[in-house]
């Protein structure tokens, strides 16, 4: 009787103001998200509704040549999900080596000092990163890449370095955990067999972790997708569909064009930026949802 | 040989926490050395495969240390310029181009001072009262799983897209030039909810059950039970958890940039006008580029990239910020969980 759908009736209206208190915060949190997406919907309404023309009137929508509100926005999203690519591909392995030097290679001392940089490494502000890579990293590729590309080169390559550097950590400390969980026996049992060290870690350690790591690489592409600062700061920005990842100004994505364009839209450009914002919004919650699909399916949950 | 089975009791246990301290304990004593099959047997291919991951493993870690080295070595170098106590007791009022007076940040701070306040009103309880009610009410119904759920989403919202929200939210009830401190405030914590959340859950399944048991026995309610028992034990691991979600959010550019603005002078209300933040200062400043110093009528001093300057230390001072919190944060989450691992 007193359990009837999701609450505890009883205990909810009878007894226990704290548990009224606790139920509606955990409420709050649901309200929030609901208020996010209609919100969103509801400022993003003017530039769905409005027609061609009307989008016309806005300076940065003309000088794009789209011809509807879904060719303004395919490039951005194109952009923004092969930085987010290019970004992890650089990222996930870099992770994985760092994972497994905390856990099996690196002496005590040692491991609690990676530990710590990953720490640190996680809690630099993105403006920062973005000024590092400007005039850091930027520099340093110049070197190499001389006048090949633009000098300095802001390209998408070097965004994906900056946003590779930037999820790094993210990943790194969840395989890190997961990998610390591998059960000693399998460890035992692959040293049994003869196994080197590297041996130990492919036959036990990879496969036990290997759901896992996908679904950190799901949730660092996440944190990828959203960053602004480091693209608005980096990014020679322009529209196209181009894989040519060292072009100059061809390339912007959906969260460096929002703060790139924000300041000075009026009120029919900000309901397109929000258009924008929310599709970034769909495919993050898509890669975050599907990472909770992949870490549930696995032996070990993140 | 009584020792290795309670090892492999315990990591059938499902509690992370146990096997990993477990598993270090199994590193210290080196078991791994002896079970490890003596060189001879291997064959020098094999060897050699084995040698070259190690390298490489070594070699991700150096990798991975190079931007942090190159990140801090930058922005202490160009930040140590212009910290000074007029820096930071001065807002950017009357400053023109590149002439001196050079400006501060003190606008800039007590805004980010603000806005993480404002943040941390909203959050703070709502994320401990999410966290009471996903551990000690609701463990497994339907509608913890839910929110559990919805909190992995909510920590996967950009930042940006937090920012428009807020920015809509407000412009919905105020206008298209609804841009407050507390605006700000309301973006920041939809970033951190959800941090508070999980650090809080983690720190209240920490706490031994045989307490709660202990206070049922005596016949206290649930509700005081939570507050003098739970709470009290895992109040350390929560201002860990509440300083670490700071230090997360107190860097945060892009929301700031779209819902606080940014102003020259300072501004002590959060309920009006726009509101300078660190972050948001450091990119107002390396955005305006080099200042124009040829044409000097006021015969003052005048750097041409005294902006950049500004950049760089009001990065120092951000950076100081977090690096304080993390300190603090993770040296007090470390003592808990070596206290609790015991």
């Amino acid at each position: 009787m007193s359990k009837i759908g999701i609450f505890n009736w009883h205990r909810l209206f009878k007894t226990d103001k704290f548990y009224l208190l606790v139920c509606a915060s955990s409420l709050f949190v649901l309200i929030i998200l609901f208020a996010i997406t209609v919100f969103l919907l509801f400022s993003a309404m003017p530039a769905l509704e409005s027609s061609q023309t009307g989008l016309l009137g806005i300076s940065w929508y003309k000088s794009s040549e789209a011809n509807n509100i879904l060719d303004f926005c395919l490039p951005l999203v194109f952009s923004t999900i092969l930085s987010s690519l290019l970004a992890l591909v650089i990222a996930l392995p870099v992770s994985i080596g760092v994972a497994l030097f905390i856990t099996f290679y690196a002496p005590p001392k040692l491991a609690a000092i990676a530990s710590w940089v990953i720490d640190i490494l996680a809690s630099i502000p993105s403006i920062v990163y973005g000024l590092w890579g400007i005039f850091v990293l930027c520099p340093f590729l110049n070197v190499f890449t001389g006048n090949l590309i633009s000098s300095p080169p802001r390209v998408l390559f070097t965004l994906s370095i900056v946003l590779a550097v930037m999820i790094i950590p993210i990943i790194t400390s969840i395989i890190r955990d997961i990998y610390t969980g591998t059960p000693h026996l399998d460890i035992e049992a692959a040293y049994g067999l003869g196994a080197t060290k590297w041996e130990m870690i492919r036959l036990s350690v990879l496969p036990y972790g290997a759901q896992g790591a996908m679904s950190a690489a799901m949730l660092g592409l996440g944190r990828a997708l959203g960053e602004t600062m480091a693209v608005l700061i980096i990014l020679s920005p322009g529209r196209s569909y181009s894989f040519n990842i060292f072009g100059v100004s061809s390339h912007q994505t959906i969260a460096g064009n929002i703060a790139a364009q924000f300041p000075e839209a009026n009120s029919l450009g900000v309901s397109l930026l929000t258009v924008t914002g929310l599709v970034l919004f769909i495919i993050t919650f898509l890669v975050n949802w599907a990472a909770k699909k992949i870490a549930k399916s696995g032996v070990a949950n993140v | 040989m009584s020792k290795i089975s309670s090892f492999r009791v315990n990591l059938l246990s499902k509690n992370g926490l146990k096997s990993k301290v477990l598993f270090k304990n199994i590193k210290n004593n080196r078991l791994s050395k002896f079970i490890k099959p003596s060189s001879r047997v291997i064959s020098r291919q094999r060897r050699q495969f084995d040698n070259f991951m190690k390298v490489l493993i070594f070699l991700s870690f150096i990798i991975v240390s190079i931007p942090l080295v190159s990140i801090i070595y930058i922005v202490v170098a160009n930040g140590l310029t212009q910290i000074t106590p007029y820096f930071l007791t001065h807002t950017m009022k009357g400053v023109m181009g590149g002439f001196s007076p050079f400006g501060g940040i003190l606008h800039a701070l007590v805004g980010t001072i603000l806005i993480t306040l404002g943040a941390m009103v909203i959050s703070i309880p709502i994320g401990i009262l999410t966290a009471i009610y996903l551990v000690e009410y609701a463990k497994g119904n339907k509608l913890s799983s839910i929110v559990n759920t919805l909190v992995d989403i909510m920590s996967g919202v950009p930042s940006i897209v937090a920012g428009l929200f807020a920015y809509s939210l407000f412009a919905l009830f105020f206008g298209p030039t609804a841009v407050f401190g507390i605006s700000g405030s309301l973006a920041l914590s939809v970033l951190m909810i959800p941090t508070i959340i999980r650090s809080t859950q983690e720190m209240l399944n920490l706490v031994p059950n045989q307490l709660r048991e202990a206070s049922y026995g005596l016949g206290v309610s649930k509700f005081r039970t939570i507050i003098k028992v739970v709470l009290p034990t895992a109040f350390s691991g929560i201002v860990t958890g509440v300083l670490l979600s700071i230090a997360r959010v107190i860097g945060e550019t892009a929301p700031l940039l779209l819902t606080a603005g940014s102003i020259d002078s300072l501004n002590l209300n959060l309920f009006s006008g726009r509101m300078m933040s660190l972050p948001v200062y450091i990119y107002n400043e390396y955005s305006q580029g080099l200042a124009v110093c040829t044409n000097n009528i006021f015969g003052a001093d005048c750097l041409s990239d005294i902006r950049m300057q500004r950049a760089w230390s009001a990065a120092l001072v951000l950076f100081i910020f977090i690096i304080i919190l993390n300190l603090v944060g993770t040296t007090i989450k470390k003592r808990i969980l070596k206290k609790r691992g015991k």
